[in-house]
């Protein structure tokens, strides 16, 4: 077994032979010409042609992938029109008699430099679409048939790099997956793959290697990891894998789109968490119907101070931009306890998770905790926004919070910086103080959204760190479903929302405990949203909701 | 003769895609259209090379020059164009 490392840029397990793209690549013959005008009516010729095919695999992206890839092929038409280009050529052909395909390819090596010399990652990447083009105006000189694959079966394609015109162009039903020796996260081909949905591992270098040509190979987009010749147990590993993907795959066919409604007709919203601006993807393409948790921490824990007002405003802003109008719970900073930051030098506690942290920094640090404000409000802008508190025990701490939001509000109105009116205020519930007090609690905010995790910890008194605890640390337990159900009663009295974000909201032999005490939220992470949403489709809650309620209250032995 | 700066905000710059779109707009008008950053200066019509050559980026003031009967309309398209993509 050979086991290789690469980059996951497009995400799936697939299996299958390795084979090594076939490109054409004839040396090109340099010649001088006789008749300069027909040579430069040749290399017109091959010039309309090339137009013309990129503009039907513009056609082609445009059906399998969508606008951005056509827009694409129809930039490398423009490029192959280019005047600088067209003349550059033009004057080896008819002043040096350089023959086409040759000054083509001097030609193109020129822009090709240009691009590369660029101290930018951007323009840097443009060197290959020119390339691309004259490549292909080359090919089509030259005689050559544009590259593919001559395989009777279906396998994984190896590569230098592709150029995207080659994506596009192969015969997706040969096409199990993609190791590329070179590439770029944010190469065309990258992203191609990833809009075709086909695992692709990129920047493996020279530790692939042409004789593994034809032997079975096993990729995994997630992790990067190409496996030659796997062993029993590997195989078998990633086989289970892919097998849970596909299965995923065929719930994502016929799950997505439809309403997360029980056989009763009781509706609840399935959202998710994510941990920062990227896994905004994920959420769509499970079908996510909001962002019921945004922790903020990564904005704080991936730098070496305190991150600015403009930087956590560019993040929340993609986010609601990019969810399109669907709500965005964020949380504000989280912090103390499991996760310390050196820059916020908290003094070493005996006993963090009951210390100083979450809410309790923001109420003593006032100038981080509305410097995070500040960003969220002016974000809000920008879609539909809800705010969350962690960590909250009293009433006075909302109070003081929602101070703080309106002084916020004040100053961005005098500063004339727009922000929306209709921003949700919500608390998490993950201390049992908050849920005990959630009748009063409800007075004061928009919705609920318990954190399991914390309020298991909290109420059992079991470090959920810890893990000798075993039996003693169960999240199923009477007393914290109670409390969940107390401060579920309470909102509803209230009239505000109650949702669960911890991760006991994807356990599905909960779910329906929790459409029977009234949750009307569960965010759980982007790949539990369809298991989740058919588990709520099977549920008849008006059948189940007495004998579930009543296990609840009694301790019954089941729990 | 019109002419406009403008500051670029996207953060990529003027990149391929929507140059692409707008010179591809540029070619419907008579009019020729200069761009301009610093003192090097490429005619837009001739394609995407000589604009993605100028290496535009996030912060860079680009000058924008107009110029031929239809320089108004075609002023009033590119401006619009350039506020909205870049």
């Amino acid at each position: 077994m050979i086991s290789i490392q690469g980059k996951g840029v497009s995400t799936g397990v697939a299996i299958g032979p390795l084979y090594y793209y076939q490109r054409a690549k004839s040396t090109i013959r340099r010649y001088e010409v006789q008749d300069a005008e027909a040579e430069w009516a040749r290399f017109k010729d091959a010039q309309a042609k090339a137009v013309e095919q990129l503009g039907v695999l513009a056609e082609k992206a445009r059906e399998e992938a969508g606008e951005e890839a056509a827009s694409l092929f129809e930039t490398h038409q423009m490029m192959a029109e280019d005047m600088d280009y067209e003349e550059a050529i033009e004057n080896l052909v008819k002043e040096d008699k350089l023959n086409a395909e040759a000054a083509v390819t001097d030609i193109a090596a020129q822009f090709a430099d240009m691009f590369a010399n660029m101290d930018d990652p951007y323009f840097q990447a443009r060197a290959a679409d020119v390339k691309d083009v004259s490549g292909r105006i080359v090919g089509i000189l030259t005689g050559v048939v544009q590259g593919g694959i001559d395989s009777p079966v279906p396998v994984i394609l190896a590569a230098d790099d592709l150029a995207p015109s080659e994506t596009v162009q192969l015969d997706k039903s040969r096409i199990l997956g993609f190791v590329t020796e070179g590439g770029s996260g944010s190469s065309h081909t990258a992203i191609l793959a990833r809009t075709m949905g086909i695992p692709a591992i990129i920047g493996v270098g020279d530790q692939l290697k042409p004789e593994y040509e034809g032997r079975e190979v096993i990729v995994d987009g997630s992790t990067g990891s190409v496996i030659v010749d796997a062993d029993e147990e590997t195989r078998a590993r990633l086989m289970a894998k892919r097998e849970e993907q596909l299965k995923h795959q065929r719930m994502l066919e016929q799950l997505k789109g439809q309403p997360n409604v029980t056989k009763d007709g009781q509706s609840i919203k399935v959202f998710c968490n994510i941990g920062n601006p990227e896994d905004v993807a994920a959420v769509l393409s499970n079908d996510g119907g909001g962002i019921g948790l945004f922790r903020s921490e990564f904005l704080y824990l991936n730098c070496e101070d305190y991150p600015s007002e403009e930087d956590q405003f560019e993040a929340y802003k993609k986010v609601l931009s990019d969810m399109d109008g669907r709500e965005v719970v964020i949380r504000t900073l989280d912090i103390g306890a499991d996760k310390q930051i050196d820059y916020f030098d908290l003094p070493k506690e005996e006993n963090p998770a009951l210390g100083n942290r979450a809410l309790r920094i923001c109420l003593n640090r006032p100038e981080i905790f509305k410097t995070q404000l500040r960003a969220l409000y002016r974000a809000s802008a920008f879609g539909r926004l809800g705010i969350m508190f962690p960590m909250v025990t009293s009433v006075w701490e909302v109070k003081e919070a929602r101070k703080m939001c309106e002084l916020v509000k004040q100053e961005l109105t005098q500063e004339g910086i727009p922000f929306s009116d209709d921003v949700e205020l919500g608390i998490m519930i993950e201390t049992p103080a908050a849920a005990i007090m959630s009748d009063r609690l409800a007075k004061e905010v928009d919705f609920f959204s318990c954190g399991t995790n914390d309020l298991t910890q909290y109420t059992l008194a079991c470090d959920r760190q810890n893990n000798d605890l075993g039996r003693f640390y169960n999240p199923h337990h009477p007393a914290v479903l109670r409390l969940l159900k107390m401060a579920a009663d309470n909102a509803h009295k209230n009239g505000i929302w109650i949702g669960i974000c911890g991760e006991l909201g994807a356990d599905l032999e909960l779910t329906e405990t929790f459409l029977s005490i009234g949750i009307d939220e569960l965010s759980v992470s982007p790949r539990s949203v369809l298991p989740l949403r058919k588990k709520i489709r099977e549920t008849d809650t008006g059948a189940v909701r007495d004998r579930l309620i009543a296990d609840l209250m009694n301790d019954t032995p089941t729990i | 003769m019109k002419s406009f700066e403008y500051v670029i905000t996207d953060p990529v710059g003027i990149h391929a895609r929507p140059a692409g779109i707008i010179i591809k707009e540029i070619k419907k008008f008579v009019s020729t259209v200069m761009i301009a950053k610093g003192d090097k200066s490429v005619d837009m019509k001739r394609g995407p090379l000589g604009v993605m050559g100028l290496k535009v980026k996030q912060g860079d003031t680009v000058k924008l020059t107009i110029e031929g009967p239809d320089e108004a309309e075609a002023a009033a398209t590119i401006e619009t164009f350039f506020k909205e993509n870049f």
